[in-house]
């Protein structure tokens, strides 16, 4: 909702908490999480939409923070990778990475985490193809993408 | 990080009111949907829009219909993912929904929508980058300056055509209906939305808003794709080629061909399908080879984009014989052998 | 006290050569560690750098009234406030924080403003009026060696805009080439590129009292404190730089760089902390990447293709600064002799400064270009003699425990058996033979950590603490993880000789204030120097323990099993508890310095020594569609001499991501510049590998048991990267009959190569000339073989 002084406010849901925010209109989800909410888990790396690194779910499709303005999250269930774990309990794709070693830096392991939860959601037994085709938006320098993929499909594995 | 400038965002309730607002606002004024595209251009100072008209919240332009015979009308606010998924879409018209599955990525798609792709900026690496670049490099005439940096010559920007689905949905007979103020709308070709100027590449009025694409039923027609870029995934197109084929049997009956990213708008390039029309399609003579080599004449790529020009003419005419032959439902090894 | 014990025997080892978890990893997943950006300090600031929009220009006059005036600005600084000059070599310190006599690349800071918010900063950054004159600009190597009509970029170095040349001979060259039954000469070139690191740069920067802290995603704080140090004319007992978890180096990382200088000065200023974090433009910029070279080669082999000669040249295009441009020149001649047994051979290398974004230090700083250049001159060798070109390289293989005709000590060296790993596994002499479809072969070999460090001096490389107490067992060290896993072989040689898991280890690393030194994460030199410390000291920890433990059980010290939590029959903690009794702190130490004599002693020796090699061997597959030139790469084998591995997922994590890295370099990454300016500042237009382009990796690890490594370990970060470039080019070739001899090996090349063969020209792309260069005399080194006693 518009308010004066280029202001809204924004009613979202992030991480199962609902939130009453009043943001800069002109902030994208990114700075939101990150710069309002303290929730810097979500990873910034292109700023453009062309890494994958900002990934978030809402209303739980992968989408790209860094090009989402408060008007499009309004009313919506947004989910970062602070959100994901069950208290200390990691998530399966989580415990899956861990394992099998899908993260070396680890900077574009929260978007690549939740685009593979995104899939298993829809898939739980994914080909390696759909996995490469799901997750091809988002960039990572350090694994050459073999681990992440065996992550995946492990935690389709415990998944199912 | 990037950020991006003030605006003032505003939430019509209906296509025709969010119209009337771009005629308001005028100039100052774009219209947002996915904003996969506005979003990166503002935050590096392409456009500067003080109004954002937002028409992502408007359900109305987020539905798919199925129309008599086959056809299609799919609301402008449909997603890109929504749309290549949509059985009603792919079942007759796969160059479509083939291309709006390759464009860019998975997360993009999900927000990006139809009708952005077909309205999406005209490319050039003189103009896609950050104000501060465009300063070193001296501005040019799509944002701030008065020349074109690729063709310093040219009377006429010469950014490139890069929707991927523009071509795709000309090849298919598509139209879509643009609403303008006061509730007016009308129903134009798709081809008739573009025009060969990379700064004002649609040929709408600036207040009209595209509110859906028909496809028509594709009766006897059968279409493909086929997109030429680095990377499996985020890339635009370097060159792209739609291909719609009306067969009879082993005979072309029909032949349409549309190519995108050679220019500042897609090109219909039929008449060089015409040559088809009678004759089988074996992939072994020379035919595809001249029909595309026919259809390419209009590509004139410049250095203002990704690898080599003379390449990248070198691939439409490649592109334009895959799609051909992918239409007709041969297998992409006989495309190589061509 | 106690003494060391002796080494164990490694055949009992219980937590080295395991596959395991790195120690941070549920960190990460759970998005909770904090990188540099990630960090928030009460009444931070927020710093822009104002950039050169010129390649090439005298700074005038810099107003920035109207930026102070902005609202929310707290601070405007330009190079006046930051006069003294720095850079990593002591040899080239040609840079200053904020540039204010000449700007020498687009993108050069010039101004830098601190405000409430970044918007604002930015904001400020675009009110300041630089008054420029244009200068200019040099944008070739070939235009470098000109006398500019304007002036040299810097007023050191030279001829022209030369920063350094290079002359060496090892061996009569002259006398090889006339005994050589065939000669053969290459020109090739590689094309830069960068590390595109997914993080971009960011620093921290707080004063508490007199002191000053820095957070920064930095390789290696040492050499960031030591710039400091000098720009800030503080002591360093007054500064502490502190590398924040790192979202991805691959050296781009370890220069002092302007925004870690600005923010530390802000907070000087003003008293508040201050944050500067880069946009990925500005990455780009930062570069310091893979240089742009321009190879020459010759080689004369005898009748039977063993090497008598080779003769190569190198011509660097540096960039606008020095940065490790000394290093780099003679990186691109030092290697080619750990692989082949040159009897005689000379390097001829010259690094230029042009108008672009500085190069610098990048997986493999310096040698992938030549390694590139060497491996396929060799396959064009062999097909000239008539030689299998696997063939015609293990005749000319160095054999373990010698000595390279430069002075190189080689110890362990798996070469043998990393070729014919990768060669039974591919198939590579079975291939199938048919157009479109082929492989390569290549190897290479890479440092465990440069012999010497950036800056003379005598102290050690790496050193440990491992504290015992309370709170468990801690390691201080100052290495850097910067993905590559280095917490995790710390805490795992220390759970190793502690009988614990690394899990148990709590790990303090990457912090001047805190751990003693470790030089920093650059030349493959953590897991053998750092490992090497942490091995001493977590040893001489165990024995102090085992001694207490002796005492109490009444037992000899030999006796008492460390193992599984437990020492002798007490557990770790009741062990502790009583050594602390006795002794107070528990606390030790370890230090490693590589040893004397792994190198020369002629000028330019220091470049290339290390106290152990890697070993690498590709073998890549791809198919070519001979119409439009694409490739589709599908396997790729990659055989490794890692000496012993210390965590064998970490070891595989570094090879796939090394064979990831050789095939984006080899395929499509490249920093290239039209008129001055970058021409892909994205991560759009500055094309890496998606999951889509990215073929299976077969990991072949060879563990050869360096004597001198942990446990016998090597390297893993850089080595795996070298032969998969120069591969992909051979594979190329097999598919097609062309060479690309230009990497990128792009598809617009490949259909270039085709279309000239098919109009009876060379079916080749590439360079065709190298350009005349102002070499020296050549410095003439007897070899070791010659001159013995030298050593």
């Amino acid at each position: 909702m518009e308010v004066p002084d280029g202001r809204e406010l924004l009613r979202l849901s992030v991480n199962r908490e609902d939130r009453l925010l009043l943001v800069r209109s002109h902030t994208t989800l990114l700075e939101v999480l990150r710069e309002d909410l303290g929730l810097t888990g979500t990873k910034h790396g292109c700023e453009l939409g062309e890494c994958g690194a900002c990934t978030v779910l809402v209303d739980g499709t992968p989408q790209l923070s860094c090009l989402l303005l408060p008007a499009q999250v309004e009313g919506t269930a947004v989910t970062t990778i602070e959100g994901l774990a069950r208290g200390s309990e990691l998530h399966p794709v989580q415990q899956a990475f861990v394992a099998q070693g899908g993260l070396q830096c680890g900077y574009c392991t929260p978007g690549m985490v939740l685009a593979a939860k995104a899939l298993l959601d829809e898939n739980p037994a994914p080909s390696r193809d759909e996995i490469k085709e799901a997750l091809a938006g988002n960039l990572c320098r350090c694994t050459g993408y073999a681990s992440i993929i065996e992550a995946v499909e492990e935690a389709g594995r415990m998944l199912s | 990080m990037l950020r991006l400038p003030p605006f003032r965002f505003l939430r019509p309730g209906s296509v025709d009111e969010a119209a009337d607002l771009l005629a308001v606002h005028g100039a100052r004024a774009m219209v947002v949907a996915g904003g996969t595209d506005l979003v990166p251009k503002m935050k590096r100072g392409q456009m500067e829009p003080e109004v954002l008209v937002g028409l992502g919240h408007l359900s109305e332009l987020r539905a798919v219909h199925a129309t008599e015979g086959g056809g299609v009308e799919i609301g402008a606010g449909v997603t890109l993912a929504a749309a290549s998924s949509d059985r009603r879409v792919g079942a007759g018209h796969r160059a479509y929904s083939r291309a709006a599955a390759l464009v860019s990525s998975p997360a993009l798609r999900n927000v990006g929508t139809i009708g952005g792709n077909l309205c999406v900026d005209t490319r050039c690496n003189y103009y896609d980058m950050s104000v501060e670049w465009r300063e070193a490099c001296g501005f040019c005439m799509k944002k701030d300056g008065d020349i074109c940096r690729v063709a310093p010559a040219s009377k006429h920007c010469r950014a490139i055509a890069s929707s991927d689905t523009a071509p795709a949905a000309i090849a298919l007979g598509g139209t879509v209906v643009l609403v303008g103020p006061g509730g007016c709308r009308r129903e134009v070709s798709v081809c008739d939305l573009y025009q060969d100027d990379g700064q004002f590449y649609l040929a709408k009025a600036p207040d009209e808003i595209v509110e859906c694409l028909r496809l028509p039923p594709p009766g006897a027609w059968r279409s493909s794709y086929v997109k030429v870029r680095r990377r499996g995934a985020i890339d635009f197109p370097l060159a792209g080629a739609a291909v719609a084929l009306a067969m009879a049997g082993p005979v072309v009956e029909g032949c349409r061909i549309v190519l995108t990213a050679v220019g500042s708008r897609p090109f219909d390039v039929s008449a060089a399908g015409e040559a088809l029309v009678g004759r089988e399609l074996t992939g072994e003579d020379g035919l595809l080879a001249d029909v595309a080599a026919e259809a390419a004449k209009v590509a004139k790529p410049l250095d203002n984009a990704d690898l080599h020009y003379v390449w990248r003419k070198q691939m439409t005419r490649r592109a334009v014989v895959q799609a051909i032959l992918e239409a007709a439902g041969h297998s992409p090894a006989l495309a190589v052998r061509a | 006290m106690t003494t060391i014990e002796a080494p164990r025997d490694e055949r009992d080892l219980r937590v080295v050569g395991r596959s395991l978890p790195r120690v941070e990893a549920a960190a990460k997943v759970t998005g909770s560690i904090a990188y540099a950006d990630d960090i928030v300090l009460p009444g931070m600031l927020f710093c822009k750098l104002l950039r050169s929009r010129h390649p090439y220009a005298r700074v005038l006059s810099i107003d920035t009234s109207a930026a102070r005036a902005v609202p929310g600005v707290v601070a405007v600084l330009t190079g006046h406030d930051l006069p003294v000059n720095y850079g990593i070599m002591p040899t080239c310190e040609d840079e200053h924080a904020l540039e204010h006599e000449k700007v020498r690349f687009v993108g050069d800071p010039v101004a830098a403003v601190a405000a409430v918010d970044e918007e604002t900063a930015q904001a400020a950054c675009r009110a300041i009026n630089v008054e420029y004159e244009p200068l200019e600009a040099v944008e070739s190597i070939e235009q470098a060696l000109i006398p500019p009509d304007d002036e040299p970029l810097h007023d050191y170095a030279g001829p022209a805009n030369v920063h350094r040349l290079a002359a060496l001979e090892f061996g009569d060259v002259d006398a090889g080439f006339a005994r050589a039954a065939h000669v053969r000469e290459d020109i090739f070139f590689f094309e830069g590129n960068t590390h595109l690191p997914m993080e971009q740069h960011s620093a921290t920067a707080q004063v508490v009292a007199d002191k000053v802290t820095l957070w920064s995603s930095t390789q290696d704080p040492h050499y960031v404190h030591r710039a400091l140090a000098k720009v800030l004319d503080l002591p360093m007992g007054k500064l502490r730089v502190v590398a924040a978890p790192h979202g991805g180096g691959f050296g781009g990382k370890c220069d002092p760089f302007s925004h870690e200088i600005v923010v530390c000065k802000i907070a000087m200023m003003t008293g508040r902390p201050v944050k500067c974090t880069l946009t990925r433009e500005e990455v780009f910029y930062t570069h310091r990447g893979r240089h742009p070279v321009l190879m020459w080669v010759r080689t004369g082999v005898d009748a039977d293709g063993r090497i008598l000669a080779m003769h190569f040249r190198s011509a660097l295009d540096g960039g606008a600064y020095g940065s490790y441009g000394p290093a780099s020149t003679l990186y691109t001649g030092a290697l080619q002799t750990t692989t082949y047994a040159i009897p005689a051979y000379r390097f001829e290398g010259a690094r230029v400064f042009t108008n672009k974004a500085p190069c610098g230090p990048k997986r493999g700083h310096g040698t992938p270009q030549p390694r590139f250049a060497l491996e396929v001159h060799l396959d064009k060798l062999a097909a000239d003699v008539g030689l299998d070109p696997v063939e015609l390289r293990r005749r000319n293989f160095v054999k373990p425990f010698s000595r390279t005709v430069n002075w190189l000590r080689i110890t362990s060296c798996g070469l043998e058996e990393v070729t014919n790993r990768v060669l039974e596994a591919s198939g590579y002499a079975r291939r199938e033979r048919r157009r479109g479809h082929g492989m390569g072969f290549a190897v290479s070999s890479y440092m465990c950590g440069a012999g010497l460090p950036i800056y003379w001096n005598k102290m050690p490389h790496s050193e440990c603490v491992v504290n015992v107490g309370r709170g468990g067992v801690t390691l201080y060290c100052g290495a850097t993880d910067i993905g590559q896993g280095s917490d995790s072989v710390l805490a795992t040689v220390a759970a190793e000789e502690l009988g614990l898991w690394p899990g148990d280890i709590r790990l303090v690393t990457g912090d001047t204030g805190l751990t003693p030194v470790d030089l920093g994460s650059y030349s493959s030199r953590v897991t053998f120097m750092a490992g090497n410390a942490a091995r001493e000291a977590a040893a001489k920890m165990r024995a102090l323990l085992v001694g207490v433990v002796a005492d109490e059980e009444g037992c000899a010290p030999e006796e008492v099993e460390v193992r599984d939590g437990k020492v002798g029959r007490m557990t770790f903690e009741e062990a502790a508890t009583l050594a602390e009794e006795r002794f107070g702190v528990l606390s030790a130490h370890g230090t490693y310095t590589p040893p004397e004599g792994i190198g020369g002693r002629y000028k330019g020796a220091g470049v290339g020594p290390s106290p152990a090699y890697s070993y690498s061997a590709a073998a890549v597959d791809l198919n070519v569609d001979p119409g439009s030139g694409e490739i589709r790469v599908n396997k790729v084998w990659l055989a490794h001499d890692i000496g012993r591995s210390i965590n064998e997922m970490a070891v595989r994590g570094q090879v796939e991501g090394g064979v990831y890295m050789g095939l984006g370099e080899a395929l499509m990454e490249a920093q290239a510049y039209r008129d001055g300016l970058h021409r892909q500042p994205s991560m759009l237009d500055y094309k890496s590998l998606t999951f889509l382009e990215m073929p299976e990796v077969e990991t072949i690890l060879v563990e050869t048991h360096d004597p001198e490594g942990p446990y016998g370990a090597k390297e893993v970060g850089q080595g795996p990267l070298l032969p998969v470039i120069p591969a992909v080019v051979s594979a190329v070739h097999d598919a097609l009959g062309v060479w690309i001899d230009e990497i990128p090996v792009t598809p617009d090349k490949i259909v270039r190569a085709l279309d000239a063969r098919a109009k009876g020209k060379e079916a080749r792309y590439g360079p065709k000339r190298f350009p005349d260069i102002p070499y020296p005399d050549l410095v003439k080194v007897a070899p070791p073989d010659a001159a013995p006693a030298a050593l």
